[in-house]
């Protein structure tokens, strides 16, 4: 995860970082934070942990990033949102519906032959909604990406934080 | 107070303290040139291309340490500086280039001569901006320089539309950058240098790997302090080759692929080895997992990223080399460790690397042993890329104490940055004698700015190494694929005494090795630019050789080298 100064072309420097060092992301999705100026980007970076070291050096040399933490051993919450555009006929209508209602998903679309669904979860919530709904016909889906946050009280910004040395030059 | 872009621009320069700005005009770039003429602090040299523009700020910058500035305009201005910004981002010079744009309005549509200048040079700038208002001018220089020139130095480029250079906006240059996510670790964390101070005093055959770093961080006394105090014998790498004195007791020397070879093999033997502002390039490690097998690493660079990115550290301590040094030197203890330096002593004498064959042909070896001589060491020897820069590398004993006398396209390797770059170094050091070290080949690729050089009186001294081959290629052709010289030999070369004649320097030819040093004599006499055209030994072979990705095992060496005593 990263905060970001919220400057034009931010994302383009992570997103040509990230390709011209060849890290693979399976995921991004940025956002404003809390605090003016300044939005959240949360990456998911496959690699082990060399490569999780390097990806955060990489990301500390841009001028632009003021924070990154590596939040994948850290007690966080990780969420996801996935818009699910399923096939109905009148005669699967309420499976369909009786599954969004298993999921504590939403259904916020009908027309006569399809739903959206929305659901919000964990990466593996969203794909077992997806396995049990393929045999109806997905026809579109949407997903945002994992985004996350620390548990508990940290300090929102560790900006000032002199004991890191990972800011570099 | 209320100014236009273009003077905003200026005035910034001059709070910067900049007095020499490389470039060439062009539309959209016109309005700061107009306004320029108003600021005659400003030394404008008007080069004959871009790429001489952004190599002659990066010679200047490293031969002076100060910010190098260069000028373009948009489109083809700007991308033909493109490869002079590439070079200084491999070696860490700090530069500014300033652009121009189209006008706001014509950003996105194709306009005439509209280039993507800040997305083509997004991976090879340390940061750059395109400037949208006038009113944010002041703090982008002011925080384009400060980039630049602090942490890790780098090349930063600000991008302006035409129509931002004549819009009045109030000017107020602040005093600091405002930069959240920039701040540079300068002294290094203690436990580390406690950890590292303890290595150092247990080492019995200990190895200082000096780069670059140390001499942006001018830290030569601090580094002569560390060799002394605990006999720690030195070796560099190639853009470290004049951060230690080479006449020195415990200078080795240069290792890796075409270094020497009790360097390299002193990187085998050594139990500690310590990294000084320099990243463990694949040319000094060679294969990665055989690298100083035998040693534990300890690491100082200003840029973390570098800690552990290719060779794993012991003890790594991010800060700047010279205040680490210091906080270093305090707590390491004077040791002579005898063993290990006659050691040292008695590789260099099983491995005589740098003897060359008699001959009365005229060897490129023995031209830069020449230059060497009549310089006494202390010229500043800017080279262009092949295998003459490699011999200059390792012939020319650099032996000013304390000044970056060797300057060279390192981490690029940019063919014709010999020309460009002397130009910047002796306009930066005009108290120095600056010998530019050329390739045939790499000449030919910036030789325009001779018309520079002659222009603004410049007293660069040019010795081509001419071999009429592009020699460092056809040496891989002869020892890699069995001699099929493809597209490697030059035979029609102009002839380059009349060219730097045309030019209006003086050109000298040297055939024999007699000829060499009277003529490296006469150059040096004469008051302006001269050129020596050195027709070398045509294919001369550059040895020791470490094959890519490969171990001291497959070493190379000169052939002679074994019979030939000095
Ligand atoms: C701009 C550029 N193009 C191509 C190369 C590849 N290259 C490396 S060394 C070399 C030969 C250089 O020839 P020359 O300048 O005559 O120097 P020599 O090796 O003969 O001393 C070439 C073509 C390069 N380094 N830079
Ligand atoms: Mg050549």
């Amino acid at each position: 995860m990263a905060l970001v100064q919220d400057k034009p072309g931010v994302l383009n420097r992570v997103a040509s970082m990230f390709r011209r060092r060849g890290f693979n992301i399976s995921s991004l999705a940025v956002g404003h934070s809390e605090t003016q100026g300044l939005s959240r980007m949360t990456f998911v970076v496959e690699g082990d942990e060399y490569t999780v070291e390097q990806v955060t050096k990489q990301l500390y040399k841009l001028i632009d990033v003021v924070k990154v933490s590596d939040i994948s051993k850290e007690d966080v919450v990780l969420r996801e949102l996935a818009l699910i555009k399923v096939r109905t006929t009148p005669s699967t209508r309420p499976e369909v519906l009786q599954l969004v209602e298993i999921f504590r998903s939403n259904v916020v679309d009908v027309s006569p032959d399809s739903v959206i669904i929305e659901v919000t979860g964990d990466e593996d919530k969203v794909d077992s909604l997806l396995r049990i709904l393929k045999p109806f016909g997905v026809r579109e889906v949407m997903r945002t990406g994992r985004v996350g946050l620390m548990r508990g009280m940290v300090k929102s910004l560790a900006m000032d934080d002199p004991g890191r040395a990972s800011k570099p030059g | 107070m209320k100014m236009s872009g273009a003077q905003i621009v200026c005035e910034s320069l001059l709070r910067e303290g900049v007095e020499l700005v490389f470039g060439i005009p062009g539309g959209t770039i016109l309005p700061l040139y107009q306004t320029m003429v108003d600021y005659p602090q400003i030394r404008h040299i008007l080069v004959r291309h871009e790429q001489g523009a952004a190599m002659a700020a990066d010679g200047y910058a490293r031969a002076t340490g100060r910010v190098g500035v260069c000028m373009a305009t948009s489109g083809p201005g700007a991308t033909n500086l493109v490869t002079g910004i590439a070079n200084a981002q491999m070696d860490s010079v700090p530069l500014v280039a300033i652009t121009g744009q189209v006008s706001r309005a014509g950003i996105g549509k194709d306009a005439f001569q509209e280039t993507d200048v800040t997305g083509i040079t997004l991976p090879i700038t340390k940061h750059n901006y395109l400037v949208m208002k006038a009113e944010d001018l002041a703090s982008v220089m002011k925080e384009a320089f400060y980039i630049a020139s602090t942490g890790r130095p780098g090349p930063v480029l600000i991008d302006i539309p035409r129509d931002v250079f004549t819009e009045v906006a109030e000017f107020e240059y602040p005093e600091t950058a405002d930069l959240p996510g920039y701040k540079p670790v300068l002294e290094g964390h203690p436990s580390q240098i406690k950890k590292a101070a303890k290595l150092i005093n247990e080492a019995q055959k200990p190895l200082i790997l000096a780069g670059h770093g140390v001499i942006i961080s001018w830290a030569y006394a601090e580094l002569m302090e560390l060799a002394e105090k605990a006999q720690i014998p030195v070796i560099t790498t190639l853009l470290g080759r004049s951060s230690f004195p080479n006449d020195h007791v415990l200078f080795v020397g240069m290792p890796g692929m075409h270094g020497v070879a009790y360097a390299s093999l002193a990187l085998d033997e050594a139990d500690l080895i310590i990294g000084l502002g320099m990243r463990f390039d694949d040319r000094i490690t060679g294969k990665i997992s055989a690298f100083a097998s035998r040693a534990k690493v300890i690491h100082v660079d200003i840029d973390p990223a570098e800690i552990d990115k290719n060779v794993r550290t012991h003890v790594p301590i991010v800060g700047d080399v010279a205040r680490v040094l210091r906080q270093l030197n305090r707590l390491v203890e004077s040791a002579p460790h005898p063993e290990w330096l006659d050691r040292i002593e008695e590789l260099k004498r099983e491995h005589p690397s740098l003897h060359i064959r008699e001959t009365d042909r005229l060897l490129p070896q023995a031209v830069i042993r020449d230059l060497c001589e009549a310089t006494q060491g202390k010229a500043v020897i800017v080279t262009g890329v092949g295998q003459h820069q490699m011999w200059a590398a390792q012939h020319y004993s650099f032996r000013d104490k304390e000044a970056n006398t060797f300057i060279t396209s390192g981490g690029l390797g940019s063919m014709g940055y010999e020309v460009p770059a002397a130009m910047g170094a002796q306009l930066g050091r005009p108290d120095k004698v600056v010998w530019a070290v050329c390739g045939d080949g790499g000449f030919q690729m910036t030789m325009s700015e001779l018309a520079t050089i002659v222009e603004n009186d410049i007293p660069v001294k040019f010795a081509i190494f001419n071999n009429n081959y592009l020699g460092m290629v056809r040496q891989w052709q002869e020892l890699f694929y069995n001699k099929t010289y493809f597209a490697t030999h030059r035979t029609r070369n102009p002839d380059f005494v009349k060219l730097a004649e045309a030019f209006g320097m003086p050109g000298l030819r040297v055939t024999e090795p007699g000829q060499s040093m009277s003529a490296i004599r006469e150059a040096m006499a004469h008051p302006g630019p001269v050129l020596i055209d050195f027709l070398v030994e045509e294919e001369e072979n550059l040895y020791p050789m470490i094959p890519s990705g490969q171990t001291t095992a497959e070493l190379m060496e000169y052939p002679v080298a074994k019979e030939v005593r000095p």
